[in-house]
């Protein structure tokens, strides 16, 4: 019997014009474009410096500011409020206003002050723009206390080391989870939709009057775009290597294990929201509102450890965060699979859960 | 007039009578506010970290002591040897380590996650930096010379990344709501072939359409203001500017993306298709282009000038404008020109296109 049903689904797929495309396009689509758009590195600030001083220390620091390669400088202004207006037209982001006679207190008094303002509307760019401003100014004294020769008792010198990671690349970052997100969207939407689909257009009634069971009918709809899905992962492995010389320091294996794991999972949440939903607009809408529940709370954006206590909390019930861990462990540090037992447990929790609800929720009868 | 009364109610009852998606509708903003405005955080606050130091003395005690009273650093225990930050990191237990060797301080940072390992070592350089600098004998600072910057961070003094994020949720939600389901509802109309039978009634084409958005622009107006509210009360994020300006470009912007829907609407005949192009063309890139979650000077330049024809872009600029830096009419202008004229180009496609003949 399931094998029938099997071969309906898969001719089904293979016959609609869209559906065989995106599955192919949409691994390259995730890989090759998203990771050009979800950038969060901060480069190419734009400073605009109003000099009151106009000496040669002043200059100085303007050009070790610009040669440093975090700034470009937008804006040369004359006064503080000419900076200030570049800054609300989002000319610049960051003012840096020099004192008049800096060059003569720093000789007198042996220290005077810069202004720094930042644009803190967005908190990374502000925050981050302005420490490393002065992280500059801050060498830049320490050039400027060299060349009296006087020796600062500098005790130590920091290093800072990035393991697993080094040139601080976000690709490496964002591409293993997007490998997850494209592996849910295959197994967890498609035959949520292609259920709701048959009940909207009336077919399921057919299907009803049948002697199939519940769990061939099921596993007629899952199985196909299980295997899919696989296909998919393993094209956007490929697509991570050829483009980013990506590969796994881990074993693959467990990628497979864990993945596997998750599209159980995940396509039984699909299957609960088919069962509730009676057409495609109310199905569209229902995962729309909890997946976007799930990406959130799954830290692919910003790490869970940085949210308030209570969004940590709720954060367990997103199979999505288990699942990134796995592959950003797996793929950037090479855990194996003793080191991700919390995951596994989780997971599979979330499989057994999503899954007997769904059969339970499941009526032939309309 | 009273005919056209009786059409709004139709559409009201349309959407009142899927109970699953009028409660999405009015749900949505609230949990979109809540989910971007704590969810997406850059702020970084007690990171538990671990200390390897072989010598143990005074100086490294209080380096470390000085890392943990800081709000930004937790400590999580002392390691035996640097071996076993490797296991840390693996398990996921922390992501930074600080190493004390013969006058080298090593930060080991977990580039897993680039942004927050590139914080985290800033923040602690800048706090051993100042410690070193407040233990060293005073006899040098008095030889050595200082410019101190003084940081003043404009419009948002305590960094909540929540101020980037209410104008963002503001333009998607509207979008979502205006566009979307104003080109999917006529668009089903067209499917079902329900529409057939609106055009032949007496009423006129122009006032069919109107009578369709006039729910939606009621539903944006209600999320409007929930968004609002939510945004003042729940996530602290003050109007600093006019609240009179914030409306009317708000408004301005439910119109023009009320007319957006019913473009899609009058090119298409199938619900799926107006799904999908308000979906992929209209909301993805709302959110990924429009500078809501990723900063758009990072992009590639061809995407950069993709997000100059979304007029959800020039509506987000426009309201962190006035909401947040609290600038006057003058400082947007430029934007609300452009909404302007896009609207109009629009709304001319969208009559030209619309047929009101029977096929």
């Amino acid at each position: 019997m399931l094998k029938y049903l099997l071969e309906k689904e898969f001719k089904q797929f293979f016959r609609n014009k869209a559906l065989p495309k995106m599955a192919v396009i949409m691994p390259f689509m995730a890989i090759l474009i998203f990771p050009l758009v979800a950038n969060f590195e901060i480069k190419n600030i734009s400073l605009a410096v109003v000099d009151n001083d106009k000496s040669s220390t002043s200059r100085e620091l303007i050009q070790k500011v610009a040669a440093g390669g975090y700034f470009s400088i937008s804006e040369v202004a004359s006064t503080y409020t000419h900076a200030l207006r570049s800054v609300e037209l989002d000319k610049s982001d960051i003012i840096m206003e020099i004192p008049a006679h800096l060059e003569r207190d720093l000789q007198r008094e042996g220290s005077s002050e810069i202004l720094i303002s930042a644009n803190a509307v967005s908190a990374t760019k502000g925050g981050l723009g302005s420490a490393y401003l002065a992280g500059i100014i801050g060498d830049f004294n320490k050039e400027i206390n060299g060349n009296i020769s006087t020796v600062v008792a500098d005790s130590f010198t920091i290093t800072p080391r990035f393991w697993y990671n080094p040139r601080l690349l976000y690709t490496y970052f964002m591409v293993p989870a997007l490998m997850v997100m494209v592996l849910a969207m295959v197994c967890g939407f498609l035959p949520a939709l292609n259920i709701v689909g048959e009940k909207e257009s009336g077919t399921i009634e057919q299907i009803n009057v049948t002697p199939v069971t519940r769990l061939s009918f099921i596993l007629s709809k899952l199985l196909p775009y299980w295997i899919i899905g696989f296909v998919v992962l393993t094209i956007s492995f490929f697509a991570a290597w050829i483009a980013y010389g990506l590969t796994p320091a881990g074993n693959l294996g467990t990628i497979y294990l864990f993945a596997a794991l998750f599209v159980l999972a995940f396509s039984g949440f699909g299957l609960v929201i088919s069962n509730y939903a009676t057409t495609l607009q109310q199905a569209m809408f229902m995962m729309f509102f909890f997946v976007l529940t799930f990406i959130f709370m799954s830290g692919l954006y910003t790490p869970v450890a940085n949210m308030p206590r209570w969004a940590q909390n709720l954060s367990i019930i997103s199979p999505l965060k288990y699942i990134i861990i796995v592959l950003r462990q797996v793929y950037l540090k090479g855990s194996t699979f003793t080191e991700l037992l919390t995951p596994f447990w989780m997971l599979t929790a979330f499989a057994i859960f999503f899954n007997g609800w769904a059969v339970l929720s499941y009526r032939k009868k309309s | 007039m009273r005919a056209f009364r009786i059409f709004v109610q139709k559409e009201f009852f349309h959407i009142m009578r899927d109970r699953w998606t009028t409660l999405i509708l009015l749900v949505l903003p609230i949990l979109m506010i809540i989910l971007f405005g704590f969810g997406i955080t850059t702020e970084i606050r007690n990171t538990k970290f671990a200390v390897y130091e072989p010598s143990g003395d005074h100086t490294t005690r209080a380096i470390v002591n000085k890392l943990e009273s800081s709000e930004y650093f937790i400590l999580e225990r002392y390691i035996k040897s640097e071996d076993e930050i490797e296991q840390l990191f693996r398990q996921g237990k922390t992501g930074f380590a600080v190493v004390f060797g013969k006058e080298q301080i090593l930060l080991v940072a977990d580039g897993t996650d680039p942004n927050t390992a590139s914080i985290l070592t800033n923040y602690a350089t800048t706090l051993i930096n100042s410690y070193l600098q407040e233990s060293a004998p005073t006899a040098t600072d008095a030889a050595s010379r200082a410019i101190t910057p003084e940081i003043r961070l404009l419009y948002n003094p305590t960094l909540k990344s929540a101020y980037n994020i209410v104008p963002g949720i503001m333009g998607m939600i509207l979008m979502l709501i205006c566009a979307l389901m104003t080109s999917v509802s006529i668009a089903r109309e067209k499917e079902l072939g329900t529409m057939e039978v609106l055009l032949v009634s007496p009423m006129k084409p122009y006032l069919i359409i109107l009578s369709k958005i006039v729910p939606y622009f009621t539903i944006s107006v209600i999320n409007y203001i929930t968004i609002l509210l939510l945004s003042v009360f729940v996530l602290k994020v003050p109007i600093a500017g006019s609240l009179v300006l914030l409306s009317g470009v708000s408004l301005l912007f439910i119109i023009v993306s009320l007319l957006i829907g019913i473009m899609i609407s009058s090119l298409v005949d199938k619900q799926i298709v107006a799904l999908l192009i308000s979906g992929m063309l209209l909301m993805m890139p709302a959110v990924f282009l429009s500078g809501l979650m990723f900063p758009i000077e990072s992009m590639p330049q061809v995407l950069q000038w993709f997000s100059h024809i979304l007029p959800v872009k020039w509506f987000i600029i426009a309201v962190r404008n006035v909401m947040i830096k609290g600038l006057g009419f003058s400082s947007i202008i430029r934007e609300v020109l452009i909404l302007t004229g896009m609207g109009i180009a629009i709304l001319i496609v969208s009559v030209k296109k619309f047929k009101y003949r029977l096929e």
